[in-house]
């Protein structure tokens, strides 16, 4: 007996209510820019500057206590959060502190971190600071120049990829996919206001791969029967190649969303947000796969002769059968 | 029809063969460290075949803990005490046309320039062709020769500054400097495995794993350890009062209201050391032993002997730390700093003299330290999360595909291993979200085969019988799983090239995943239902 994530034959219709799909999308990406832009990104060190420290204590955190030792230094605006994990020890209490650059400070004033950790452990004696990371204003600046670069070159590249292979309207509904789900992303960093550094910005470009990994098995297969059924109306002819790749779809999403969920649950704090990133990116990727990049499709139309090669297009990139 | 050729069997395996081979020494890590360890210090080395081979994963800083800094070298500064050299040069020809340039003088200058007033303004351009004649070719950017310096005036000031072809010469010469020193203090502190590299023009990444924190980094690398010995003008508490034309007021260490006067040009510098030891004086203070080379000894020889009685200031990085009286001549060629030193600091100093000093001074960038208990319950959550994950995925996959599954899931294993043999063949960094990285790999690689698996249960429906379905599977999926590939393979570049630190780990780890996932898929799995079919003959078949 095999287990069937989507039984053998579906016949669902995904564009029967496109209009309500491609309204819950429009309403996503409207709420995440509306957060982006209101409530901005909670952006860590990496972007901001600034220092963050690790501290861990046997005895419990007292945030009060711990803020009312760091205040009387003067280092303007602090915020100290405490952080719990599942993988820690019962007499494992962490804290993350963390302090904006130093006024005129390239670099970060190591006399700074030392009266901090001074006064710390007047509050909390035998706390230790098993990591302390600082970044200037000036490596913050370029590192968040060339994330944002970064980001617009993979989606550049993709878009050319895609539109030698396949066809224009492809790239377009792929990007179209793609830009849906970095910014509901980066919508969702916004609105729970969970810290936004490089590592997340390494999340976002796996999830444009991920993404895309899953519009491009699509539209594989609207190609391979576009040139098959020659007849066929688009709508149906969509139609049937999501519900021919829905199995796999499914199975692929499962698959990942396993590992990432034990690495979420177990992988340590260090890295969940990074993970939870990723997450949220397959589920939206798989969601924007099938709604979003063949809605793009079905509206731009496309080419339907497949047999002639065509010399309008310089497309000799899409006979290639790798 | 649904066959492999014998040659290209023999391929696969072998490739899998080599990939797991390599994998294996990261199965023992510490043993085959601790036996890396000894052979790089040439002595014998036990616990690990030699046959085998023994590259591991480098841990990078987030898992190993140690510290990390960026530094930013102040380029300019070489550029001003290149023209402060230059000066006795231009005094020297300038003397002989005395006749009718005038008097010369040196004139306060500001940055990377250095300025001269010459008596007659008129012959200003006279002054500027004598000094014309000291520039040397220098090639520039676009191959043909320029001056190194560039001679301007204004009214009867001559100003020289280098020229933009020097500037790029001794930008990079003061990097590649830099980074020698820097090597080389880390060195002398005896730790393993720095990372020194250079980043762009100016900047200069410092990696140190095992180091408990980046202050002790910056302690060791920080500072210039410019050390000069000079002679004492006179003593001063005036600290805004004018030191007069070629000498300087530097600082005392010991007492901050003290300032010295001093020569500006030095007797002896740091440069003419070739060893120094911390050590002790007289009165059991700590303190710095230190020996000149022959240059070196000949000249402090020479000056000790002809100022018997007078004071000389020991200079470090623009501050007096002693300035004892000659009391006789010392022609030996050593001699002994003494200051307010602990023992540490001796220690360190004699350290900084031994690697020479900086040609420039280091601002921070960047720094971060990890803990090395941190690192360590990163990896063994690392660890869990990778092995639960990796169960977890392999009974779904069992439980969806029946004997296809088993068969993908020894592809995923076989996998992992090459994914490991070849991080440890190219020698790369495995980061905290490198092994996310691996993680996401082992979800997304049996993506190529469940392409396949369900490609072929769609040829089953249509097709002649299995062995033309399996073969229509394989060969119908390739275009997706190629497209996709390629496409997440690109995004995993862009990451490598644009990306810094743990995120060009990640990059790395999914980029190498992407490659040997498909190959498992592809072929290894493939070779699996081939011989499981050549075996079983099924006449129906169930995936």
């Amino acid at each position: 007996m095999r287990l069937r994530l989507v039984k053998q034959h579906t016949t669902f219709n995904f564009f029967k209510d496109w209009k309500i799909w491609i309204g819950i999308s429009a309403v996503l990406v409207i709420l995440s820019i509306g957060s982006t832009v209101t409530m901005g990104l909670n952006f860590g060190i990496d972007f901001k500057g600034g220092t963050t420290i690790r501290a861990e204590s046997i005895v419990a955190v007292d945030v009060a206590a711990y803020r009312a030792a760091i205040e009387p230094l003067g280092l303007g605006d602090i915020s100290i959060a405490e952080v719990f994990d599942p993988s820690f020890r019962a007499d494992q209490h962490v804290a993350q502190i963390r302090i904006q650059a130093q006024e005129g400070q390239e670099s970060v004033a190591s006399d700074v971190v030392l009266k901090l950790e001074a006064a710390l452990q007047d509050v909390a004696p035998g706390i230790t600071f098993p990591s302390v990371e600082s970044v200037g204003p000036k490596v913050s600046g370029e590192l968040i120049q060339s994330a944002a670069l970064a980001v617009v070159i993979a989606i550049a590249v993709v878009l050319i990829y895609i539109w030698l292979r396949f066809e224009w309207q492809f790239a377009v509904g792929a990007v179209g996919a793609l830009v849906h789900d970095i910014v509901l992303t980066i919508g969702v960093f916004s609105a729970l206001q969970i810290k936004f550094d490089l590592a997340i910005i390494a999340a976002l470009l796996t999830i444009v791969g991920y993404s895309l990994n899953d519009t491009v098995v699509v539209f594989d297969r609207v190609r391979e029967n576009l040139r098959r059924y020659k007849q066929k109306n688009l709508s149906e002819l969509l139609n049937q190649s999501i519900n021919e790749t829905l199995s796999r779809t499914a199975m692929t999403s499962v698959t990942t969303l396993l590992a990432l969920i034990s690495l979420f649950a177990l992988g340590g704090d260090v890295i969940r947000g990074f993970v939870f990133a990723m997450i949220w990116g397959v589920v939206v990727g798989t969601y924007s796969s099938v709604f979003v990049a063949s809605s793009t499709l079905l509206r731009l139309g496309v080419k339907r002769d497949w047999s002639k090669p065509s010399n309008t297009d310089g497309n000799q990139f899409a006979n290639i059968d790798a | 029809m649904l066959q492999i050729e014998g040659w290209k069997r023999v391929l696969i395996w072998a490739t899998c063969a080599i990939g797991l081979l390599f994998a294996l020494p990261n199965g023992f890590y510490s043993k085959v460290e601790t036996y890396n360890d000894a052979k790089d210090a040439g002595a014998e080395a036990m616990g690990w075949p030699s046959f085998l081979p023994s590259g591991l994963v480098n841990l990078g800083l987030d898992l190993r803990g140690g510290a990390h800094l960026l530094g930013e070298v102040k380029l300019a500064e070489v550029y001003t005490t290149r023209l402060e050299g230059f000066w006795p040069e231009v005094r020297n020809v300038l003397r002989e046309e005395r006749s009718t340039v005038g008097a010369i003088r040196q004139q306060d200058s500001g940055e990377g320039e250095l300025r001269v007033r010459i008596g007659n303004p008129e012959a200003i351009d006279h002054a500027m062709k004598i000094v014309r004649t000291l520039a040397r070719p220098v090639s520039s950017l676009s191959g043909s020769l320029t001056d190194d310096i560039v001679v301007s005036s204004v009214g009867d000031n001559l100003i020289v500054t280098l020229s933009e072809a020097e500037k790029l010469a001794t930008d990079d010469r003061t990097m590649a400097q830099s980074l020698e020193i820097i090597r080389r203090r880390v060195d002398e502190a005896g730790t393993r495995e720095p990372t020194i590299q250079r980043q762009g023009t100016d900047r200069v990444l410092i990696q140190v794993p095992g180091l408990g924190s980046a202050q002790e980094l910056k302690d060791l690398i920080g500072t210039p350890a410019l050390l000069t010995f000079q002679t004492v003008v006179g003593q001063t508490s005036n600290s805004s009062g004018t030191a007069g034309i070629g000498n300087e007021l530097v600082q005392s260490a010991e007492n901050e209201t003290l300032y010295y006067v001093l020569e500006r040009a030095p007797v002896v510098t740091g440069e003419d050391l070739t060893d120094a030891q911390p050590s002790f004086d007289q009165n059991g203070q700590p303190a710095v032993n230190f020996r000149f080379n022959t240059s070196g000894a000949r000249k402090f020889g020479q000056y000790t002997t002809d100022h018997i009685g007078e004071p000389f200031a020991i200079v470090l990085d623009n501050q007096v730390i002693s300035a004892p009286t000659i009391q006789s001549a010392i022609t030996g060629g050593s001699g002994i700093i003494t200051g307010n030193f602990d023992v540490t600091e001796s220690t360190r100093l004699s350290t900084l003299l031994r690697a020479g000093s900086l040609p420039a001074s280091l601002e921070f960038l960047e720094e971060r330290t990890v803990g090395p208990e941190l690192g360590q319950d990163s990896i063994d959550a690392g660890k869990i999360a990778c092995m639960v994950g990796f169960v977890a995925v392999l009974i779904f996959m069992a439980m969806s595909y029946g004997t296809f599954g088993i068969f993908a899931n020894i592809a995923l294993i076989i996998n992992v291993g090459l994914i490991f043999g070849l991080l440890s063949m190219i020698g790369a960094t495995l980061t905290l979200p490198g092994i996310a990285g691996i993680v996401l790999t082992i979800g997304m690689a049996v993506d190529a085969n469940v392409l396949i698996f369900e490609r072929i249960r769609e040829e089953l429906k249509t097709a002649k019988g299995p062995a033309r379905a399996i073969e229509l599977g394989y060969e119908k999926a390739l275009s997706a799983i190629i497209d996709a590939n390629i496409t997440t393979f690109l995004t995993a570049a862009i990451l490598f090239f644009m990306g810094a630190g743990p995120v060009k780990g990640f990059a790395i780890t999914l980029g190498l995943g992407i490659i040997t996932s498909v190959f498992t898929a592809i072929f290894v799995t493939r070779i699996m239902v081939v011989i499981w079919f050549e075996w079983r003959k099924p006449k129906t078949l169930e995936v």
